[in-house]
């Protein structure tokens, strides 16, 4: 092959880089392995982790362990899917594009939406791209969010905006938990571009969604929700609502924790924001023969056409975790998304009842829940949390950890944060119980 | 023939057929309304499909047949680094260690996990020659983003505050789409007739508001910009930085490190160079490499180690510029790459890029008498040819792309860089064996004999997909972006 390309050696072919750039020693890297040995290493870093699916977990703020049918993996382990690049070439691209439709149709569905992007990363920066989308269109610089959005989105949002400074301005919650609407229509002004309320909240709260819509558009602001997509078996679609922009987070529909990645951000968007929404778009067409087909559409807001006036710089996306979740959301089906809700939400008022029956924890989160809520302990959270890993237990989120991000005067310290899906049973929950009962009175005795 | 069934899985809906099943439930059947009051209940379901288990995997296994990835054949899709993905990466993301992990669960019980985001960031430094690496970034475009404000908060922090970021004509859109959203602007440099930074205009730029040049290279000619120490001198003297796309860095693995090339930040994609799949369109990983100077303002958390050789997160960081997405970074994918890594080692990274610009060289030299050579030169990993000489038979580069899937073989990216008139930009990687690249090249070499015998041929190709050619501008005229149903849909008889 060298004499074909006219090279005299392999170092010939590099002969265009400079020498005083070239590296001449080797990479301070370990050798190769062969594959038994590269198992064998991977499978000694992942045994030195407890993950939370080997534990009775109730860890939830984002990234939930609902069941992920096997043939979820099936399909998305198909590499014709899983080895293709983005769907440049339609004519050979039918299978994902055909998918990413029906993704697309999916998201709109749940959400009350008209127009479904094919993905983005996450919630985090699903919910910074929707604030450049408002500032886009209303010409305004401010973003009005609650506080009981989660503090890793609103964290990221403040990051990824930063070059085009939006102003966040944060409404705190009220008793129970749920936004302050009062402090949220004083907040929002004339400069609001968006008001961002998140369904159900951080701490599990449901939100008024249509007072929070009323307010923002009073102000002639875009309304934003961030929607956990399978509460919306049971909750009102966002779009319906009053909705402009809905984001969220779908790693729960079909895809494993990964510790967090990659998930999966969804964006959807009313029809006349449609020409303004960041990401790769699919539409139905026709072949030269008339025959039904599907192909990227409206690319002239991406960046690989647009450059510096594209809407965003997305480029890849989260396709392949998209199809995972249309995948999941067909295997729920219409019936499956309401009773998979109301199942967790049983469950979730169950464990709640019982841990608020326990001397010395209260209710933080008031009102009614989906599958997450928020009680406060006698004690600090993260203690609660360490002591009963021993026992096999994943007690909840410790809001501790997010200290400072929720306002004035936050001492959320003694905050947990309880999730409850559909693979806890009853047997569990009640030994959880009776661990955090028995922690407790340790607790107090020892005090 | 019969006709494929272009059914979409709501068509497929049939009333109260279902895959799904529940646990038990085991606590009291509490009615909804004591649960969620009707006023904040949804009206009407979402119409998902009614379906069975196997009508499911019936559907979705026909929709991968109608699609091509890396395991179905040649993909020389250039600037997209489309290599084999080896299986055993896909085995040790699915292993319950990693995949079965909560973000937020004691650090304590994810020492594996935080080990090889350790090792995987301080090997991604050794490759680029520089010192911290954050792998918070999704993707590429992720990266550069990332990258942009870490370097505004560089300049902020010495009291500065310049805007300009100077990128190539040839660079990616992605780039200055991401200084844009930086709040930067962009500021396009033209080639010099070798393809690299034109010098002289790179002078007539470069005053006190540069922030920073982005460079891919090798760039997306596919050939290496050889006054780079040059160019790093006259940004850095400007007080500018160097930004290192590394879109392209398949080529220069253990050959050359952006590092030493003087470049201050780089992005990998880790779907490209380090074999993760794309996944018909992500997800990837686009982990940034800074040097000392910028590791300050990297985003937070980053993974530390204590003496005692206990992993954690230090989210103590007062400079860091904040998060560029939640939680760690698209840790699946991380360790795919790390899994591609303890593979193939720092040798046999190396022996990467060696193959890849070979191969690049070698069906360079198989076609390069069909088509127009922009520039005279070696090239790296990919190159860049014109269809030009084609026009006179009425044939474009967008003829010949869609004639190769006739063929078998994915198209090459086309045109891409726009100031290549009809580009062709193929690169084939170092995953394809010679039979392989023997295989492309045959295919162009009689693509362009039909050209000039049956250009027709072309203009009607692909003529054995699932669809013909797709109307794209009515599809943009009149979007239909989801099912529509009828009215009645929502009724079961």
């Amino acid at each position: 092959m060298l004499a074909a390309v006219g090279a005299a050696s392999v170092d010939d072919l590099f002969s265009e880089i400079p020498e005083a750039v070239r590296r001449r020693e080797p990479l301070a890297l370990p050798a190769g392995l062969a594959e038994p040995e590269v198992l064998a290493r991977l499978r000694r870093l992942a045994a030195a982790d407890t993950p939370a699916s080997a534990l009775v977990s109730f860890l939830g703020a984002g990234v939930y362990d609902h069941h992920v049918p096997s043939m979820v993996d099936a399909v998305v382990s198909r590499s014709e899917f899983a080895t293709a690049y983005t769907p440049y070439q339609p004519e050979r691209s039918q299978g994902v594009l055909q998918a990413t439709f029906e993704f697309q149709t999916a998201i709109c569905e749940l959400t009350g939406m008209a127009v479904s992007n094919a993905s983005m990363y996450d919630a985090g920066t699903a919910l910074a791209e929707a604030s450049l989308l408002a500032g886009g269109q209303t010409r305004r610089g401010g973003i009005v969010l609650s506080a009981g959005v989660h503090p890793e989105y609103r964290q990221v949002l403040a990051t990824e905006t930063a070059g085009q400074g939006p102003r966040p301005e944060l409404v705190e919650l009220k008793q129970g938990a749920a936004t302050d609407l009062e402090a949220l229509a004083a907040a929002a002004g004339p400069d609001t571009a968006a008001v961002v309320v998140q369904q159900p909240n951080f701490f599990g709260a449901l939100e008024d969604l249509g007072a929070a819509a009323a307010i923002a558009h009073a102000a002639g602001a875009l309304f934003v929700v961030v929607a956990d997509p399978l509460s919306l078996g049971l909750l009102e679609a966002p779009g319906v609502a009053g909705a402009d922009i809905v984001v969220g987070e779908a790693q729960l529909l079909g895809n494993a924790m990964s510790f967090g990645g990659p998930g999966l951000g969804y964006m959807a968007v009313t029809r006349k924001l449609m020409r303004r929404i960041p990401g790769r778009l699919v539409g139905e067409t026709v072949d030269l023969e008339g025959r039904r087909g599907f192909v990227l559409t409206l690319q002239t807001r991406e960046q690989h056409i647009r450059r510096e006036r594209a809407t965003s710089n997305i480029c890849s996306n989260h396709a392949l975790n998209a199809l995972a979740a249309v995948v999941y959301l067909s295997w729920l089906g219409k019936d499956g998304l309401p009773e998979l809700g109301l199942h967790c939400a049983r469950k979730a008022a169950y464990l709640r009842q019982r841990l608020l029956a326990l001397p010395g924890v209260a209710a933080f989160t008031e009102g009614p829940v989906f599958r997450e809520f928020a009680v406060r302990l006698p004690l600090p959270a993260i203690d609660l949390v360490e002591a009963l890993v021993p026992a096999g237990f994943l007690a909840g989120v410790d809001a501790g950890r997010f200290a400072g991000r929720f306002g004035d005067g936050d001492a959320l310290d003694d905050i947990l944060l309880v999730a409850v899906t559909e693979q806890r049973t009853r047997a569990e929950m009640d030994d959880f119980v009776a661990a955090v009962r028995r922690h407790l009175a340790a607790e107090v005795t020892d005090g | 023939m019969v006709e494929l069934d272009r059914r979409t899985i709501f068509e497929k809906s049939c009333c109260g057929r279902r895959a799904f099943s529940l646990p038990a439930l085991g606590v009291p059947e509490a009615p909804l309304d004591d649960l969620v009051p009707a006023a904040l209940r949804r009206a009407a379901p979402a119409r998902l499909p009614e379906v069975s288990e196997v009508d499911l995997v019936r559907h979705f296994t026909g929709l991968s047949a109608l699609n091509f990835g890396v395991d179905t054949g040649s993909y020389p899709l250039g600037s997209c680094t489309m290599k084999y993905n080896p299986k055993v990466n896909e085995v040790a993301a699915r292993l319950e260690g990693f995949a079965g992990l909560h973000p937020y669960q004691p650090e304590a019980l994810a020492q594996g996990a935080l080990e090889l985001m350790f090792e995987l960031g301080q090997w991604l430094a050794e490759i680029a020659g520089l010192s911290r690496t954050t792998v918070q970034p999704a993707a590429g475009a992720h990266g550069e983003l990332t990258g942009l404000l870490v370097i505004r908060a560089y300049h902020e922090a010495r009291g500065r505050a310049p805007r300009k970021v100077i990128i190539p004509d040839t660079a990616h859109g992605t780039n200055p789409a991401s200084v844009v959203i930086a709040g930067c602007t962009p500021v396009a440099v033209p080639s010099d007739p070798r393809g690299g930074v034109d010098l002289e205009a790179l002078r007539g730029l470069l005053d006190d508001d540069v922030a920073a040049l982005m460079l891919t290279n090798p760039n997306t000619l596919g050939v290496f910009d050889e006054n780079i120490v040059e160019v790093a001198r006259l940004v850095h003297e400007a007080g500018g930085l160097l930004y290192y796309d590394g879109a392209n860095a398949n080529a220069v693995l253990g050959v050359s490190r952006p590092g030493d090339m003087g470049f201050d930040v780089v992005h990998f994609n880790l779907h490209k160079t380090f074999s993760t799949p794309h996944g018909g369109g992500g997800p990837g990983a686009g982990p940034i490499v800074v040097s000392e100077a910028l590791a300050p303002y990297l985003p937070a958390p980053l993974v530390e180690r204590t003496e005692d050789g206990r992993y954690f997160f230090d989210h103590d960081r007062p400079q860091s510029i904040g998060k560029v997405r939640t939680f760690y970074g698209n840790f699946g994918v991380l360790v795919r790459a790390y899994t591609y890594i303890v593979s193939l080692g720092g040798e046999g990274l190396r022996r990467v890029s060696e193959m890849a610009v070979l191969n690049a060289n070698y069906v360079l030299a198989g076609v390069r008498d069909l088509f127009e050579l922009p520039y005279e030169r070696r090239c790296m990993h990919e190159f860049v040819v014109s269809a030009t000489p084609l026009k006179e038979h009425g044939v474009r580069a967008l003829d010949v792309a869609k004639r190769l899937l006739d063929y078998g073989v994915h198209p090459p990216t086309t045109y891409f860089p726009q100031i290549v008139d009809e580009a062709l930009m193929i690169e084939p990687t170092e995953t394809e064996s010679r039979e392989d690249l023997d295989r492309v090249i045959a295919a162009l070499r009689a693509i362009v004999g039909e050209a000039a015998s049956d250009p027709q041929l072309l203009h009607d190709a692909p003529v054995s997909m699932p669809v013909r050619r797709l109307d794209e501008a009515e599809a943009a005229r009149h979007p239909v972006l989801r099912q529509r149903f009828p009215e009645d849909a929502e009724g079961c008889a």
